[in-house]
């Protein structure tokens, strides 16, 4: 079996107080039929809880949905507890009410693209499946 | 359905043949919520209905006209934007500054610990104070938020839920340092937990100590707060998260009818607390369908409170409720785009009759509205009201074919999702097996999907779509700053108090807790001496234990 | 990152990956079930440095309809053992899309008591993402955890098809969860399923319906005339509340106790290591057949040029193509 037709895993969930969990859950949906095994982490998540979940899972990417403004906090905080448990390489998106400048930011410390209102979900299927296809094929190399 | 009635009538067959002739655009032909929209409709769609008995007059029954027999003719609407940012210092503030620009109430946004009852300085806060509304963590901050503005003046509606009765007690300290009697407080508590178990998702405790408490502040209020309303029962965030406009309004309905019969549970006569219950509706972009929720709502509310629950006073029957427009009806591009969106489904709350109204403003999709966004915003319902003409005269869109047998469907559709939540159990049975929150899931997919596929259409997302669309507005930022300042003034509260005072007032809240008396002068106790929201919400999390959802999809 | 580093970071994990597993790094842990799920090839590869060390592990079947409460079970029961300082590892399957072959795993929610604590290890698992059957999956699964010194391995499984309760079976000993109101459940569970209970649970017990429920089941038992010292026993449970999981955890306990000094975990563990076999026999010729000898592709090709084709005719060319290739002698 080759590691490019294996199931992408992807861990959705929604750190932070905030409970508004319809995108989460749409973008869980998505991807499951776009044929992804969704580990779905749910609601009032702390960054640890859902660095160890991502790493007992062994998922591709983590998505993380954001609509409070705390992104500037949850993100660099997932993205270095994630890299400090050995999951260094593992994708980390997300989506919700972000400004520009700030997805600009988050890109510069490893964050992958954000996404914001007005996103298809085949953008979001398509960027997960390249992003994780690239990160499995350099992994091979 | 009138089939027969069409057949016979040779003109409605000769337009039948000329439409079916036309060339039709190749869309959908639905709702936002996907509903089929017929062509035309004609008297033959309503020859079941008897117009005197279920649209009668506005304040009359079954009020489908309009709970009010003078309407907007004697008093307009209440213009209330919905505001709250950093610090307490800095939303009162902008109370001043719309209170100044003719806003005729106020409307608290809490932040986020405070909706989920942590303090500012608990770690679970960290990044989230004063975000998403302004941080109240004692009756200091609460003092500091309405300093300048006597609350015997203004009515004040917070929207608050888990932590409601608490962040009530606050209020009505704060009123009576004021010197203010508690009978003369006018406003609202969302107060509403059902929808935070299948929509919002702010829930602490598991639902039957979130309800008790919820009584609790129906019963304080019958007895102490007569202009004061407990529950303001809300569909607005049930159709956020993604319902359709006929679950909006048979989820809100049902979640109002399970306090009604909680409260009558406690020993409470209907007709005592009923007329204070008020409800929340959101005004979504498909104009003539909000127009008949809001219509429908008036008359299924009537019926069931008098058929099934009993109610007598008029007041009992009459829905009175707030409107705000849908903040998922916005877009991130061509945000200008959002003014024009806001001002119809302001319009579509103003013509079903609304009793206040919150209109967003157009950058609610990049962050918290600037004080520019949120003026033009209160512009628009000033606008409605003083130039439209559309408050001049009473429900002017009654008799109109098409309204009046979308107001019947959808009183035929909730009494359908009724039938269904019944058949679960009732409403909190239903939350427990995720029934609500499965329904809502999968109509916000669905949608979804319709917009991935071009079957709904938002401009400027999936149509007539500007590449490299430059439109920028500046936007309100909340910085690390906010959160500093909170924090400094939460240490100053904990120095300066009196510790005893804080111990026994802690203390009395467990013991009530433990039994079954009202909570709210508890409560009140212990904001009076400065114990923080955290603290008493962590006694009550020791009490009644915490609830964890069960994803439902 | 740099494309080099991220190369970096995706292999570390995959470096001396038993004696990281032995020594507890969950990562390691982690992306050794991934392989053993997927029929990884490097999973056969390392099998034999560590095959020796198994076989200390508790393994707990625990199966039953949808909405029994099993997940809120689990998580009663791991927490009743992680205070007698026992580690816990859990396998939680669900069943994937049948359009999509994707899957929405939510059970870990259900367990969210349990996070943080280094003494568990959770893993979500969809059924059609595994490789040679669901059984031979959970089965390395639980071999890892076990590996990974945890005392207890959970493996928890909706209770629908033939492929779940292999799952069930492939324990030491096995809990049918059942629930009150559930409509007739018995009836409607699948065959073979009743058979594979060591205990009985009826969860949800404050629900109407339980005195009802625990007569059917006894009928059940009555019917297929299971003498009566060797019935499964049958008790209450309300996961939600932890209400008659300590009873039930004893139980297990006993049960286990008593098993092993008789021999009859061994010899069921004798029995399981026999499916086991079979089972990995039958999937790697599967593989060799359809994957490894391209025979799946000869099969579109054949039934894509449309004309008539016997079912029979095309089954014996398929397999004498296999032979053929493999130089194996034909059928008598």
């Amino acid at each position: 079996m080759q590691a490019s037709e294996q199931p992408i895993r992807v861990l959705v969930a929604k750190p932070g107080l905030d409970g508004h969990d319809r995108g989460a859950k749409v973008v869980a949906a998505a991807l499951r039929d776009a044929g992804m095994e969704v580990i779905y982490g749910g609601l009032h998540q702390t960054a640890d809880r859902i660095v160890e979940m991502a790493i007992q899972e062994d998922v591709d990417a983590v998505g993380l949905s954001i609509l409070s403004g705390a992104h500037m906090t949850l993100f660099p905080k997932v993205r270095a507890l994630l890299s400090e448990a050995g999951g260094g390489h593992i994708l980390l998106t997300g989506g919700g009410i972000i400004p520009q400048e700030d997805m600009d930011a988050l890109a510069e410390q490893g964050v992958g693209r954000l996404f914001g209102p007005g996103t298809t979900l085949q953008q979001l299927v398509d960027y997960i499946r390249d992003e994780v296809s690239n990160r499995r094929a350099a992994a091979r190399s | 359905m009138t089939t027969v009635d069409r057949v016979t009538n040779a003109s409605f067959e000769a337009w039948k043949a000329a439409y079916d002739r036309a060339r039709q655009r190749d869309v959908p032909f639905e709702t936002v919520s996907s509903a089929p929209v017929l062509p035309l409709t004609t008297p033959a769609d309503l020859s079941g209905t008897d117009a005197d008995a279920e649209i009668g007059l506005p304040g009359q029954f079954p009020y489908t006209r309009g709970p009010y027999a003078s309407m907007y003719r004697t008093r307009l609407w209440t213009m209330r934007q919905f505001a709250g940012f950093g610090t307490s210092i800095d939303t009162n503030k902008r109370y001043h500054y719309l209170l100044d620009h003719g806003q005729t109430g106020l409307s608290v946004a809490f932040d986020l610990p405070t909706l989920m009852g942590y303090d500012s300085d608990h770690p679970r806060s960290e990044g989230e104070v004063g975000k998403c509304g302004v941080a109240i963590a004692s009756l200091a901050d609460m003092e500091t938020l309405f300093d300048g503005i006597p609350l015997s003046d203004v009515t004040t509606s917070m929207t608050i839920n888990s932590p409601a009765a608490i962040i009530w007690a606050m209020y009505l300290v704060t009123a009576q340092k004021q010197g203010t009697k508690l009978d003369q407080l006018g406003g609202t508590t969302q107060n509403d937990i059902l929808k935070e178990y299948t929509a919002q998702k702010e829930f602490i405790f598991p639902p039957a100590p979130s309800m008790r408490l919820v009584i609790d502040t129906m019963e304080f209020a019958t007895k102490h707060t007569p202009r004061w309303h407990p529950v303001s029962v809300s569909g607005y965030h049930i159709r956020e998260a993604g319902s359709t406009a006929a679950q909006e309004l048979a989820f809100t309905l049902a979640d109002g009818f399970a306090y009604v019969v909680a409260a009558i549970e406690r020993g409470l006569d209907v007709d005592s607390f009923a007329p204070r219950l008020s409800f929340f509706f959101n005004s979504h972009v498909d104009f003539f369908e909000e127009i008949a929720k809001f219509r429908a709502a008036r008359r299924v509310y009537a019926k069931r409170m008098r058929d099934k629950y009993g109610a007598k006073n008029e007041r009992s029957l009459m829905l009175r409720f707030h409107t705000q427009t849908a903040g998922c009806s916005l877009t991130a591009q061509q945000p200008l785009n959002n003014i024009v969106r806001t001002t119809w489904e302001a319009l579509a709350g103003v013509l079903g009759g609304t009793q206040s109204l919150h209109t967003n403003s157009m950058d609610e999709t990049l962050a918290l509205p600037t004080e520019h966004a949120a003026k033009v915003a209160l512009r628009t319902q000033q606008l409605i009201a003083y130039e439209s003409g559309v408050a001049n005269t009473i429900d002017p869109l009654a008799g109109s074919y098409f309204i009046e047998d979308l107001t019947n469907k959808m009183e035929a559709s909730a009494n359908e999702i009724f039938d269904q939540i019944d058949e679960h159990g009732g409403v909190v049975p239903a939350i427990e097996k995720g029934w609500f929150q499965r329904e809502i899931a999968a109509a916000a997919y669905h949608y979804q999907r319709e917009l991935d596929a071009g079957q709904q259409i938002i401009v400027g997302v999936n149509k007539f779509v500007e590449q490299g669309d430059d439109t920028k507005l500046d936007t309100l930022f909340i910085g690390p700053e906010a959160e500093r300042e909170q924090l400094e003034r939460l240490a100053k509260v904990r120095r300066e108090r009196s510790q005893g005072a804080v111990d026994g007032a802690l203390e009395r809240i467990r013991t009530d807790a433990a039994s079954s008396v009202n909570m709210m002068p508890a409560f009140m106790q212990a904001s009076e001496a400065y114990c923080t929201l955290g603290e008493m919400i962590d006694v009550l999390r020791d009490e009644f234990g915490t609830y964890t959802e069960a994803p439902a999809f | 990152m740099t494309a080099a580093t991220e190369a970096d970071a995706m292999v570390r994990p995959e470096r001396d990956l038993v004696a990281r597993v032995r020594a507890g790094e969950s990562i390691a842990c982690a992306r050794m079930m991934t392989w053993a799920e997927r029929g990884d090839a490097r999973f056969a590869a390392v099998y034999g440095e560590f095959e020796s060390e198994l076989g200390r592990a508790r393994r707990i079947g625990i199966t039953g309809p949808p909405g029994a409460g099993k997940s809120t079970l689990v998580e009663r029961l791991a927490t009743h053992w992680r205070a007698q300082e026992r580690t816990i590892g859990i396998v939680a399957v669900d069943p994937s899309s049948p359009f999509s072959g994707g899957a929405l795993l939510g059970d870990r929610v259900r367990m969210s008591s349990l996070a943080l604590d280094k003494g568990v290890f959770i893993r979500s698992m969809a059924t059609r993402g595994v490789f040679g059957g669901l059984a031979r999956a959970t089965d390395d699964l639980a071999d890892v955890l076990d590996l990974y010194d945890r005392d207890d391995i959970l493996l928890e499984t909706v209770g629908v098809g033939q492929s779940e309760v292999d799952v069930a079976r492939s324990t030491d000993l096995t809990l049918v969860v059942l629930h009150p109101g559930g409509g007739d459940t018995i009836q409607a569970m699948k065959a073979g399923l009743m058979e594979v209970a060591d205990v009985y649970v009826v969860n949800k017990a404050d629900m109407p319906g339980l005195e009802q429920l625990v007569h059917q089941l006894t009928d059940t038992l009555d019917v297929r005339d299971v003498p009566l010292d060797e019935r499964p026993p049958i008790l209450t449970t309300v996961a939600s509340s932890g209400e008659g999981v300590a009873e039930l955890a004893e139980r297990i306990d006993a049960l286990d106790a008593e098993r092993r000094a008789s021999g009859k975990r061994d010899a069921r563990r004798a029995a399981n290591l026999r499916l086991r076999v079979r089972r990995i026999v039958e999937g790697r010729l599967q593989h060799d057949i359809w994957q490894e000898s391209g025979l799946a592709r000869t099969l579109d090709e054949r039934v894509a040029d449309g004309r008539t084709l016997s079912a029979y005719g095309l089954a014996d060319e398929i397999l004498n193509a296999y032979r053929e290739r493999r130089n194996l002698e034909g059928p008598a």
